[in-house]
Protein backbone atom coordinates (compact mmCIF):
# COMPACT_ATOMS: atom_id res chain seq x y z
CA UNK A 1 0.00 0.00 0.00
CA UNK A 2 1.35 3.45 -0.40
CA UNK A 3 1.12 6.20 1.75
CA UNK A 4 -0.43 8.69 1.74
CA UNK A 5 -3.81 6.86 0.80
CA UNK A 6 -6.45 9.23 -1.14
CA UNK A 7 -9.42 9.87 0.46
CA UNK A 8 -10.29 13.10 -1.16
CA UNK A 9 -12.05 12.19 -4.15
CA UNK A 10 -14.65 14.91 -4.02
CA UNK A 11 -11.62 17.63 -4.23
CA UNK A 12 -10.45 15.99 -7.47
CA UNK A 13 -10.04 12.41 -8.98
CA UNK A 14 -7.30 10.53 -10.32
CA UNK A 15 -7.15 10.34 -14.52
CA UNK A 16 -8.27 7.42 -15.23
CA UNK A 17 -5.25 5.50 -17.57
CA UNK A 18 -7.42 4.66 -20.38
CA UNK A 19 -8.60 8.09 -20.32
CA UNK A 20 -5.73 9.27 -20.58
CA UNK A 21 -4.41 7.12 -23.12
CA UNK A 22 -7.08 8.04 -25.18
CA UNK A 23 -6.22 11.64 -24.56
CA UNK A 24 -2.82 11.65 -25.37
CA UNK A 25 -3.07 11.60 -29.53
CA UNK A 26 -5.11 14.50 -29.45
CA UNK A 27 -1.36 16.50 -27.86
CA UNK A 28 1.09 15.02 -30.62
CA UNK A 29 -0.40 13.96 -33.44
CA UNK A 30 -3.77 14.96 -33.85
CA UNK A 31 -3.52 18.28 -32.19
CA UNK A 32 -5.74 20.26 -35.05
CA UNK A 33 -7.92 23.33 -33.86
CA UNK A 34 -11.22 21.45 -34.39
CA UNK A 35 -12.34 24.90 -35.66
CA UNK A 36 -10.19 24.84 -38.77
CA UNK A 37 -12.14 23.92 -41.51
CA UNK A 38 -9.61 23.81 -44.64
CA UNK A 39 -7.32 20.68 -43.49
CA UNK A 40 -7.31 17.32 -41.88
CA UNK A 41 -5.73 18.51 -38.87
CA UNK A 42 -8.93 20.57 -38.05
CA UNK A 43 -11.32 18.03 -39.67
CA UNK A 44 -9.54 15.21 -37.02
CA UNK A 45 -10.08 17.47 -34.43
CA UNK A 46 -13.72 18.45 -35.11
CA UNK A 47 -14.47 14.69 -35.31
CA UNK A 48 -13.37 13.31 -32.24
CA UNK A 49 -14.84 16.51 -30.49
CA UNK A 50 -18.68 15.68 -31.84
CA UNK A 51 -17.93 11.67 -31.03
CA UNK A 52 -16.93 13.50 -26.68
CA UNK A 53 -20.12 15.85 -27.48
CA UNK A 54 -22.17 12.55 -27.78
CA UNK A 55 -20.13 10.61 -24.88
CA UNK A 56 -20.73 13.69 -22.79
CA UNK A 57 -24.45 14.11 -23.65
CA UNK A 58 -25.20 10.70 -23.28
CA UNK A 59 -23.89 10.38 -19.72
CA UNK A 60 -27.21 13.15 -18.58
CA UNK A 61 -29.69 11.91 -21.16
CA UNK A 62 -29.54 15.09 -23.46
CA UNK A 63 -28.66 15.20 -26.90
CA UNK A 64 -25.11 16.86 -28.10
CA UNK A 65 -26.19 20.00 -29.39
CA UNK A 66 -26.61 20.86 -26.07
CA UNK A 67 -23.60 20.72 -24.73
CA UNK A 68 -21.67 23.70 -24.03
CA UNK A 69 -17.69 23.21 -23.20
CA UNK A 70 -16.05 25.58 -20.24
CA UNK A 71 -13.12 25.23 -18.39
CA UNK A 72 -14.59 23.32 -15.66
CA UNK A 73 -17.84 24.04 -13.15
CA UNK A 74 -17.07 27.33 -11.75
CA UNK A 75 -17.00 29.07 -15.68
CA UNK A 76 -20.06 26.59 -16.17
CA UNK A 77 -21.74 27.91 -12.86
CA UNK A 78 -20.94 31.24 -13.76
CA UNK A 79 -22.22 31.25 -17.23
CA UNK A 80 -25.58 29.83 -16.32
CA UNK A 81 -26.59 32.21 -13.71
CA UNK A 82 -24.92 35.50 -15.45
CA UNK A 83 -26.20 34.62 -18.74
CA UNK A 84 -30.03 33.45 -17.67
CA UNK A 85 -29.71 36.93 -15.69
CA UNK A 86 -28.55 38.68 -18.79
CA UNK A 87 -30.64 37.09 -21.23
CA UNK A 88 -34.11 36.96 -19.00
CA UNK A 89 -33.65 40.50 -17.64
CA UNK A 90 -36.80 41.32 -19.60
CA UNK A 91 -39.19 39.05 -17.74
CA UNK A 92 -37.54 39.65 -13.81
CA UNK A 93 -34.25 39.58 -11.79
CA UNK A 94 -34.80 36.89 -8.98
CA UNK A 95 -33.28 33.86 -8.21
CA UNK A 96 -33.26 31.17 -5.86
CA UNK A 97 -30.70 29.72 -4.56
CA UNK A 98 -29.15 27.85 -1.29
CA UNK A 99 -27.10 28.95 1.12
CA UNK A 100 -25.46 25.34 1.45
CA UNK A 101 -24.42 26.14 -2.49
CA UNK A 102 -20.40 26.09 -4.09
CA UNK A 103 -19.11 29.62 -3.74
CA UNK A 104 -18.76 29.14 -7.75
CA UNK A 105 -22.90 29.78 -7.40
CA UNK A 106 -23.07 31.66 -4.07
CA UNK A 107 -20.38 34.13 -5.27
CA UNK A 108 -21.73 34.60 -8.62
CA UNK A 109 -25.26 35.17 -7.15
CA UNK A 110 -23.52 38.30 -4.93
CA UNK A 111 -21.85 39.58 -7.79
CA UNK A 112 -25.36 40.28 -9.56
CA UNK A 113 -26.82 41.41 -6.14
CA UNK A 114 -24.58 44.22 -6.68
CA UNK A 115 -26.33 44.63 -10.53
CA UNK A 116 -29.46 44.59 -9.33
CA UNK A 117 -30.41 41.05 -9.01
CA UNK A 118 -32.78 40.19 -5.98
CA UNK A 119 -31.70 36.93 -4.01
CA UNK A 120 -33.21 34.60 -1.87
CA UNK A 121 -31.34 32.00 -0.37
CA UNK A 122 -32.74 29.08 1.08
CA UNK A 123 -32.01 27.44 3.87
CA UNK A 124 -31.51 24.09 4.78
CA UNK A 125 -32.46 21.27 7.53
CA UNK A 126 -30.33 19.62 9.95
CA UNK A 127 -29.97 16.80 7.23
CA UNK A 128 -28.87 19.34 4.50
CA UNK A 129 -31.91 18.90 2.65
CA UNK A 130 -34.27 22.39 1.28
CA UNK A 131 -37.95 22.47 2.08
CA UNK A 132 -39.96 22.16 -1.22
CA UNK A 133 -43.49 24.11 0.64
CA UNK A 134 -40.63 27.05 1.36
CA UNK A 135 -39.42 27.17 -2.51
CA UNK A 136 -42.18 26.81 -3.99
CA UNK A 137 -43.33 29.99 -1.46
CA UNK A 138 -40.64 31.62 -2.40
CA UNK A 139 -40.92 31.91 -6.36
CA UNK A 140 -42.49 35.41 -7.50
CA UNK A 141 -43.93 36.82 -10.73
CA UNK A 142 -40.30 37.73 -11.60
CA UNK A 143 -38.34 35.04 -10.65
CA UNK A 144 -36.03 33.96 -13.33
CA UNK A 145 -34.49 31.03 -12.23
CA UNK A 146 -33.27 28.50 -9.11
CA UNK A 147 -30.37 27.06 -8.84
CA UNK A 148 -29.82 24.15 -6.48
CA UNK A 149 -27.33 22.11 -6.51
CA UNK A 150 -27.55 17.74 -6.95
CA UNK A 151 -24.85 16.90 -4.84
CA UNK A 152 -23.17 18.60 -2.25
CA UNK A 153 -19.34 19.00 -2.14
CA UNK A 154 -19.11 18.95 1.74
CA UNK A 155 -22.06 16.44 2.78
CA UNK A 156 -22.61 14.40 -0.24
CA UNK A 157 -26.33 15.11 0.73
CA UNK A 158 -28.38 14.79 -2.94
CA UNK A 159 -31.15 17.74 -3.07
CA UNK A 160 -34.75 16.47 -4.19
CA UNK A 161 -33.74 17.59 -7.77
CA UNK A 162 -36.63 15.51 -9.75
CA UNK A 163 -39.49 17.35 -7.59
CA UNK A 164 -37.29 21.28 -7.73
CA UNK A 165 -37.78 20.44 -11.59
CA UNK A 166 -40.85 19.70 -11.63
CA UNK A 167 -41.81 22.51 -9.59
CA UNK A 168 -39.74 24.59 -11.74
CA UNK A 169 -41.82 23.40 -14.53
CA UNK A 170 -45.14 24.35 -13.13
CA UNK A 171 -44.53 28.02 -12.47
CA UNK A 172 -42.48 28.52 -15.44
CA UNK A 173 -38.87 29.30 -14.51
CA UNK A 174 -35.66 27.84 -15.54
CA UNK A 175 -34.11 25.32 -13.27
CA UNK A 176 -29.95 25.09 -13.28
CA UNK A 177 -28.39 22.36 -10.39
CA UNK A 178 -24.93 22.44 -10.07
CA UNK A 179 -24.24 18.80 -10.49
CA UNK A 180 -20.74 18.83 -10.17
CA UNK A 181 -20.21 15.95 -7.71
CA UNK A 182 -23.15 13.52 -9.06
CA UNK A 183 -22.13 13.16 -12.89
CA UNK A 184 -20.39 10.25 -13.01
CA UNK A 185 -21.57 8.73 -9.69
CA UNK A 186 -25.11 8.34 -9.89
CA UNK A 187 -27.42 7.82 -13.14
CA UNK A 188 -28.79 11.70 -13.66
CA UNK A 189 -31.41 12.41 -16.87
CA UNK A 190 -32.29 15.87 -17.69
CA UNK A 191 -35.69 15.18 -19.53
CA UNK A 192 -36.66 12.75 -16.17
CA UNK A 193 -35.43 15.74 -13.59
CA UNK A 194 -36.66 18.89 -15.82
CA UNK A 195 -33.27 19.99 -15.77
CA UNK A 196 -32.92 23.51 -18.22
CA UNK A 197 -29.16 24.10 -17.12
CA UNK A 198 -26.79 21.75 -15.71
CA UNK A 199 -22.98 22.07 -14.74
CA UNK A 200 -20.61 19.15 -14.47
CA UNK A 201 -16.99 18.80 -14.87
CA UNK A 202 -14.83 16.37 -16.24
CA UNK A 203 -11.82 16.34 -13.42
CA UNK A 204 -14.54 14.91 -10.25
CA UNK A 205 -15.01 11.74 -12.64
CA UNK A 206 -11.65 10.51 -13.73
CA UNK A 207 -11.19 13.13 -16.22
CA UNK A 208 -8.61 15.48 -16.64
CA UNK A 209 -9.10 19.10 -14.61
CA UNK A 210 -9.75 22.26 -17.15
CA UNK A 211 -12.46 20.86 -19.04
CA UNK A 212 -16.09 21.11 -18.16
CA UNK A 213 -19.32 21.44 -19.65
CA UNK A 214 -22.76 23.46 -19.29
CA UNK A 215 -25.86 21.60 -20.68
CA UNK A 216 -28.08 24.36 -22.13
CA UNK A 217 -31.74 22.58 -22.94
CA UNK A 218 -32.84 23.56 -26.52
CA UNK A 219 -36.56 22.45 -26.26
CA UNK A 220 -39.23 22.46 -23.73
CA UNK A 221 -38.07 25.31 -23.20
CA UNK A 222 -35.21 26.69 -25.74
CA UNK A 223 -32.88 28.19 -23.43
CA UNK A 224 -30.71 30.73 -23.92
CA UNK A 225 -28.06 32.52 -22.27
CA UNK A 226 -26.39 35.43 -22.86
CA UNK A 227 -21.96 34.48 -23.47
CA UNK A 228 -19.61 35.71 -20.58
CA UNK A 229 -16.59 35.38 -22.89
CA UNK A 230 -16.66 36.98 -26.75
CA UNK A 231 -14.80 36.26 -29.41
CA UNK A 232 -15.02 33.69 -31.77
CA UNK A 233 -18.57 32.81 -31.36
CA UNK A 234 -17.88 28.55 -30.29
CA UNK A 235 -20.16 26.53 -29.00
CA UNK A 236 -23.14 28.02 -30.66
CA UNK A 237 -22.10 31.30 -29.65
CA UNK A 238 -22.51 30.84 -26.01
CA UNK A 239 -19.15 30.35 -25.27
CA UNK A 240 -15.82 31.30 -27.27
CA UNK A 241 -12.41 30.29 -27.45
CA UNK A 242 -10.54 27.98 -29.12
CA UNK A 243 -11.90 24.23 -27.73
CA UNK A 244 -9.88 22.04 -25.48
CA UNK A 245 -9.52 19.35 -27.36
CA UNK A 246 -7.42 16.94 -25.44
CA UNK A 247 -9.50 17.75 -22.32
CA UNK A 248 -12.62 16.96 -23.92
CA UNK A 249 -11.55 13.79 -25.76
CA UNK A 250 -10.20 12.79 -22.21
CA UNK A 251 -14.22 14.10 -20.68
CA UNK A 252 -15.51 11.88 -23.56
CA UNK A 253 -13.61 8.47 -22.56
CA UNK A 254 -14.57 9.57 -18.85
CA UNK A 255 -18.06 9.53 -19.30
CA UNK A 256 -17.99 6.65 -21.34
CA UNK A 257 -16.55 4.32 -18.47
CA UNK A 258 -19.04 6.14 -16.10
CA UNK A 259 -21.66 5.03 -17.73
CA UNK A 260 -20.84 1.35 -18.41
CA UNK A 261 -19.36 1.15 -14.63
CA UNK A 262 -21.02 3.67 -12.47
CA UNK A 263 -23.84 1.44 -11.21
CA UNK A 264 -21.05 -1.10 -10.10
CA UNK A 265 -18.84 1.61 -8.78
CA UNK A 266 -21.43 3.00 -7.00
CA UNK A 267 -22.32 -0.05 -5.12
CA UNK A 268 -18.72 -1.12 -4.22
CA UNK A 269 -18.04 2.22 -3.02
CA UNK A 270 -21.33 2.37 -0.88
CA UNK A 271 -20.20 -0.63 0.45
CA UNK A 272 -16.87 0.26 1.38
CA UNK A 273 -18.03 3.70 2.41
CA UNK A 274 -20.62 2.42 5.00
CA UNK A 275 -17.72 -0.08 6.44
CA UNK A 276 -15.65 3.41 7.11
CA UNK A 277 -18.63 4.98 8.43
CA UNK A 278 -19.68 2.02 10.52
CA UNK A 279 -16.29 1.71 12.06
CA UNK A 280 -15.94 5.09 12.88
CA UNK A 281 -18.93 5.99 14.80
CA UNK A 282 -18.06 3.13 17.02
CA UNK A 283 -16.10 6.44 18.53
CA UNK A 284 -17.82 8.16 21.30
CA UNK A 285 -18.93 11.66 20.42
CA UNK A 286 -19.27 10.64 16.41
CA UNK A 287 -21.65 12.41 14.33
CA UNK A 288 -22.07 11.60 10.40
CA UNK A 289 -23.11 15.46 9.23
CA UNK A 290 -26.33 15.60 6.79
CA UNK A 291 -28.87 13.27 5.39
CA UNK A 292 -26.79 9.67 5.28
CA UNK A 293 -30.40 8.74 3.12
CA UNK A 294 -30.14 10.98 0.25
CA UNK A 295 -26.74 10.69 0.00
CA UNK A 296 -23.83 10.23 -2.87
CA UNK A 297 -22.32 6.31 -2.48
CA UNK A 298 -18.53 7.68 -2.26
CA UNK A 299 -18.99 10.41 0.30
CA UNK A 300 -19.37 11.09 4.07
CA UNK A 301 -18.84 13.95 6.52
CA UNK A 302 -18.02 12.92 10.50
CA UNK A 303 -17.79 14.80 13.57
CA UNK A 304 -15.80 13.81 16.14
CA UNK A 305 -16.24 15.78 19.10
CA UNK A 306 -13.72 17.83 21.18
CA UNK A 307 -11.06 17.07 18.54
CA UNK A 308 -10.49 19.38 16.47
CA UNK A 309 -10.19 18.99 12.83
CA UNK A 310 -6.84 20.12 11.53
CA UNK A 311 -5.31 18.87 14.18
CA UNK A 312 -6.71 15.44 13.74
CA UNK A 313 -5.67 16.18 10.23
CA UNK A 314 -2.32 16.64 11.17
CA UNK A 315 -2.28 13.10 13.05
CA UNK A 316 -3.46 11.64 10.05
CA UNK A 317 -1.26 12.93 7.69
CA UNK A 318 -1.11 9.47 5.83
CA UNK A 319 -4.64 10.16 4.91
CA UNK A 320 -5.54 12.49 1.99
CA UNK A 321 -8.76 14.12 3.40
CA UNK A 322 -10.34 17.21 4.09
CA UNK A 323 -12.11 18.91 6.97
CA UNK A 324 -14.83 21.28 7.79
CA UNK A 325 -12.10 23.31 10.33
CA UNK A 326 -10.47 26.71 8.64
CA UNK A 327 -7.99 27.42 11.11
CA UNK A 328 -5.64 27.29 7.75
CA UNK A 329 -7.49 30.17 6.41
CA UNK A 330 -7.38 33.56 7.42
CA UNK A 331 -10.98 33.64 8.94
CA UNK A 332 -10.78 31.15 11.55
CA UNK A 333 -14.46 30.57 10.16
CA UNK A 334 -15.51 26.43 10.18
CA UNK A 335 -17.40 25.20 7.24
CA UNK A 336 -20.52 27.76 6.09
CA UNK A 337 -22.08 24.86 4.96
CA UNK A 338 -21.67 22.84 7.93
CA UNK A 339 -22.75 25.68 10.02
CA UNK A 340 -26.39 26.16 8.22
CA UNK A 341 -26.82 22.26 8.94
CA UNK A 342 -27.14 24.22 12.62
CA UNK A 343 -23.88 22.52 13.64
CA UNK A 344 -22.18 24.27 16.33
CA UNK A 345 -18.90 25.99 15.78
CA UNK A 346 -17.31 23.01 17.93
CA UNK A 347 -19.00 20.34 16.05
CA UNK A 348 -17.73 21.99 12.40
CA UNK A 349 -14.53 22.17 13.52
CA UNK A 350 -14.51 18.82 14.46
CA UNK A 351 -15.21 17.49 10.84
CA UNK A 352 -13.29 15.20 8.36
CA UNK A 353 -14.73 14.50 4.74
CA UNK A 354 -13.88 11.05 3.52
CA UNK A 355 -14.27 10.69 -0.17
CA UNK A 356 -13.85 7.46 -1.79
CA UNK A 357 -13.06 6.46 -5.12
CA UNK A 358 -12.30 3.93 -8.40
CA UNK A 359 -9.18 3.63 -7.03
CA UNK A 360 -9.88 3.11 -3.36
CA UNK A 361 -9.16 -0.70 -1.83
CA UNK A 362 -10.48 -1.97 0.77
CA UNK A 363 -7.10 -2.30 2.67
CA UNK A 364 -6.95 1.72 2.68
CA UNK A 365 -9.96 1.61 4.52
CA UNK A 366 -8.95 -0.94 6.94
CA UNK A 367 -5.73 1.77 7.47
CA UNK A 368 -7.71 4.53 7.58
CA UNK A 369 -10.19 2.81 10.21
CA UNK A 370 -7.19 2.07 12.13
CA UNK A 371 -5.18 5.53 12.20
CA UNK A 372 -8.20 7.81 12.66
CA UNK A 373 -9.24 5.63 15.53
CA UNK A 374 -5.69 5.50 17.04
CA UNK A 375 -5.26 9.64 15.98
CA UNK A 376 -8.94 10.66 17.57
CA UNK A 377 -7.69 8.85 20.84
CA UNK A 378 -4.35 10.32 21.04
CA UNK A 379 -6.32 14.08 20.02
CA UNK A 380 -8.73 13.36 23.08
CA UNK A 381 -6.65 12.35 25.70
CA UNK A 382 -4.92 15.84 25.65
CA UNK A 383 -8.25 18.19 24.72
CA UNK A 384 -9.37 19.68 28.05
CA UNK A 385 -12.91 20.02 26.47
CA UNK A 386 -13.01 15.97 26.49
CA UNK A 387 -12.08 16.20 30.28
CA UNK A 388 -14.54 18.60 30.88
CA UNK A 389 -17.29 16.17 28.90
CA UNK A 390 -16.13 13.11 30.94
CA UNK A 391 -16.53 15.06 34.32
CA UNK A 392 -19.91 16.05 32.84
CA UNK A 393 -19.10 19.81 33.13
CA UNK A 394 -21.80 21.66 30.29
CA UNK A 395 -19.10 23.52 27.86
CA UNK A 396 -21.79 25.94 26.93
CA UNK A 397 -21.95 27.02 30.91
CA UNK A 398 -18.49 27.84 30.65
CA UNK A 399 -17.46 31.85 30.00
CA UNK A 400 -14.76 31.50 27.10
CA UNK A 401 -12.15 34.37 26.38
CA UNK A 402 -12.60 34.63 22.84
CA UNK A 403 -9.39 35.72 21.02
CA UNK B 1 0.67 23.52 5.13
CA UNK B 2 4.06 22.27 5.97
CA UNK B 3 4.56 22.05 10.12
CA UNK B 4 8.33 22.60 10.84
CA UNK B 5 9.78 19.62 12.75
CA UNK B 6 9.90 20.72 15.51
CA UNK B 7 5.64 21.59 15.48
CA UNK B 8 5.76 17.79 14.44
CA UNK B 9 8.05 16.91 16.99
CA UNK B 10 5.68 18.54 19.95
CA UNK B 11 2.80 17.46 18.22
CA UNK B 12 3.98 13.66 18.27
CA UNK B 13 5.85 14.11 21.44
CA UNK B 14 3.88 16.52 23.48
CA UNK B 15 5.63 16.98 26.80
CA UNK B 16 3.66 17.43 30.13
CA UNK B 17 0.31 16.54 28.47
CA UNK B 18 -2.00 16.00 31.99
CA UNK B 19 -3.82 17.63 34.42
CA UNK B 20 -2.69 19.22 38.20
CA UNK B 21 -5.50 19.50 40.90
CA UNK B 22 -7.39 22.66 40.49
CA UNK B 23 -8.36 23.18 43.71
CA UNK B 24 -4.78 22.81 45.44
CA UNK B 25 -3.84 26.48 46.98
CA UNK B 26 -0.39 25.97 44.91
CA UNK B 27 -1.97 25.20 41.77
CA UNK B 28 -2.76 27.82 39.16
CA UNK B 29 -4.98 27.06 36.29
CA UNK B 30 -5.56 28.82 33.25
CA UNK B 31 -8.10 28.17 30.62
CA UNK B 32 -7.77 30.12 27.18
CA UNK B 33 -9.72 29.89 23.77
CA UNK B 34 -12.89 29.17 22.96
CA UNK B 35 -14.66 26.19 21.14
CA UNK B 36 -15.51 27.93 18.46
CA UNK B 37 -12.47 29.49 17.62
CA UNK B 38 -10.81 25.55 17.20
CA UNK B 39 -8.49 26.69 19.93
CA UNK B 40 -8.88 26.04 23.67
CA UNK B 41 -5.57 25.62 26.19
CA UNK B 42 -5.74 24.48 29.79
CA UNK B 43 -2.69 25.18 31.02
CA UNK B 44 -1.59 24.22 35.15
CA UNK B 45 0.88 25.58 37.29
CA UNK B 46 1.94 23.91 40.57
CA UNK B 47 4.16 26.74 41.95
CA UNK B 48 6.22 26.21 45.15
CA UNK B 49 4.93 28.62 48.01
CA UNK B 50 8.41 29.39 48.97
CA UNK B 51 10.45 29.95 46.44
CA UNK B 52 8.25 31.29 43.76
CA UNK B 53 9.50 28.35 41.28
CA UNK B 54 7.33 26.73 38.55
CA UNK B 55 8.08 22.86 39.69
CA UNK B 56 5.39 21.24 37.44
CA UNK B 57 3.27 21.99 34.69
CA UNK B 58 0.74 20.32 32.83
CA UNK B 59 -1.21 21.56 29.75
CA UNK B 60 -3.79 20.07 27.54
CA UNK B 61 -4.80 21.48 24.30
CA UNK B 62 -7.77 21.10 21.61
CA UNK B 63 -6.93 22.80 18.84
CA UNK B 64 -4.87 22.37 15.66
CA UNK B 65 -0.78 21.21 15.50
CA UNK B 66 0.56 24.17 15.99
CA UNK B 67 -1.69 25.13 18.98
CA UNK B 68 -0.48 21.65 20.66
CA UNK B 69 3.07 22.45 20.15
CA UNK B 70 3.04 26.11 21.39
CA UNK B 71 1.00 24.75 25.06
CA UNK B 72 3.67 22.17 25.06
CA UNK B 73 6.59 24.13 24.27
CA UNK B 74 5.14 26.51 27.27
CA UNK B 75 5.12 24.25 29.60
CA UNK B 76 8.71 22.87 28.91
CA UNK B 77 10.08 26.33 29.17
CA UNK B 78 8.13 26.90 32.33
CA UNK B 79 9.03 24.40 34.28
CA UNK B 80 12.24 25.53 36.68
CA UNK B 81 11.36 29.39 36.50
CA UNK B 82 9.81 30.94 38.92
CA UNK B 83 6.68 33.14 38.48
CA UNK B 84 7.52 36.40 37.35
CA UNK B 85 10.45 34.67 34.82
CA UNK B 86 7.58 32.83 33.37
CA UNK B 87 5.65 35.93 32.82
CA UNK B 88 8.73 37.56 30.94
CA UNK B 89 7.76 34.91 28.31
CA UNK B 90 6.62 36.49 24.80
CA UNK B 91 4.53 35.05 22.09
CA UNK B 92 7.17 35.92 19.78
CA UNK B 93 9.84 33.82 21.23
CA UNK B 94 7.23 30.86 20.87
CA UNK B 95 6.66 31.96 17.24
CA UNK B 96 10.22 32.24 16.81
CA UNK B 97 11.15 28.55 18.35
CA UNK B 98 8.79 26.91 16.02
CA UNK B 99 8.69 28.61 13.30
CA UNK B 100 5.07 29.22 13.25
CA UNK B 101 3.66 30.81 9.77
CA UNK B 102 2.17 34.27 10.50
CA UNK B 103 -1.83 31.82 10.24
CA UNK B 104 0.14 30.65 13.43
CA UNK B 105 0.76 33.46 15.23
CA UNK B 106 -2.54 33.57 17.26
CA UNK B 107 -1.87 29.85 19.04
CA UNK B 108 1.49 31.25 20.33
CA UNK B 109 -0.59 34.19 21.60
CA UNK B 110 -2.78 31.93 23.27
CA UNK B 111 -0.06 30.18 24.71
CA UNK B 112 1.21 33.13 26.59
CA UNK B 113 -1.83 34.31 27.66
CA UNK B 114 -2.57 30.37 29.23
CA UNK B 115 1.06 30.93 30.95
CA UNK B 116 -1.12 34.56 32.40
CA UNK B 117 -4.26 33.03 33.28
CA UNK B 118 -2.28 30.00 35.24
CA UNK B 119 -0.36 32.45 36.87
CA UNK B 120 -3.20 34.62 37.84
CA UNK B 121 -5.45 32.34 39.00
CA UNK B 122 -2.38 31.25 41.59
CA UNK B 123 -2.05 35.23 42.60
CA UNK B 124 -5.95 34.80 43.66
CA UNK B 125 -5.76 31.95 45.39
CA UNK B 126 -3.38 33.59 47.23
CA UNK B 127 -5.03 37.03 47.90
CA UNK B 128 -3.14 39.20 45.50
CA UNK B 129 -4.03 41.17 42.99
CA UNK B 130 -4.33 40.24 39.54
CA UNK B 131 -1.96 40.99 36.80
CA UNK B 132 -3.61 43.84 34.50
CA UNK B 133 -1.96 43.17 30.99
CA UNK B 134 -0.74 46.23 29.15
CA UNK B 135 1.31 44.08 26.52
CA UNK B 136 0.26 44.86 23.19
CA UNK B 137 0.72 41.58 21.25
CA UNK B 138 2.44 40.97 17.92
Amino acid sequence: MRLPIYLDNNATTQVDPRVFETMTPYFLENFGNAASKSHAFGWAAEEAVDYAREQVAKIIGANSKEIIFTSGATESNNLAIKGVFEMYAAKGNHIITVITEHKAVLDTCKHLEKLGAEITYLSVAENGLIDMAQLEQAIRPTTILVSVMYGNNELGVLQPVREIGALCKKHGVLFHTDATQAVGKIPVDVIADNIDLLSFTAHKMYGPKGIGALYVRRKNPRVKVTAQMDGGGHERGMRSGTLNVPGIIGFGKACEIAIQEMESEAVRLSAMRDRLEAALLQLEESYVNGSREHRLPHTTNISFKYVEGEGLMMGIKDIACSSGSACTSASLEPSYVLKSLGLDDELAHSSIRFGLGRFTKDEEIDFAIDLVTKAVNKLRDMSPLWEMHKEGIDLKSIEWSEH
Amino acid sequence: MAYSEKVIDHYTNPRNIGTLDKASDTVGTGLVGAPECGDVMRLQIQVNEETGVIEDAKFKTFGCGSAIASSSLATEWIKGKTVDEALSIDNMDIVEELALPPVKIHCSVLAEDAIRAAINDYRQKRGLEPLVSDKVHH
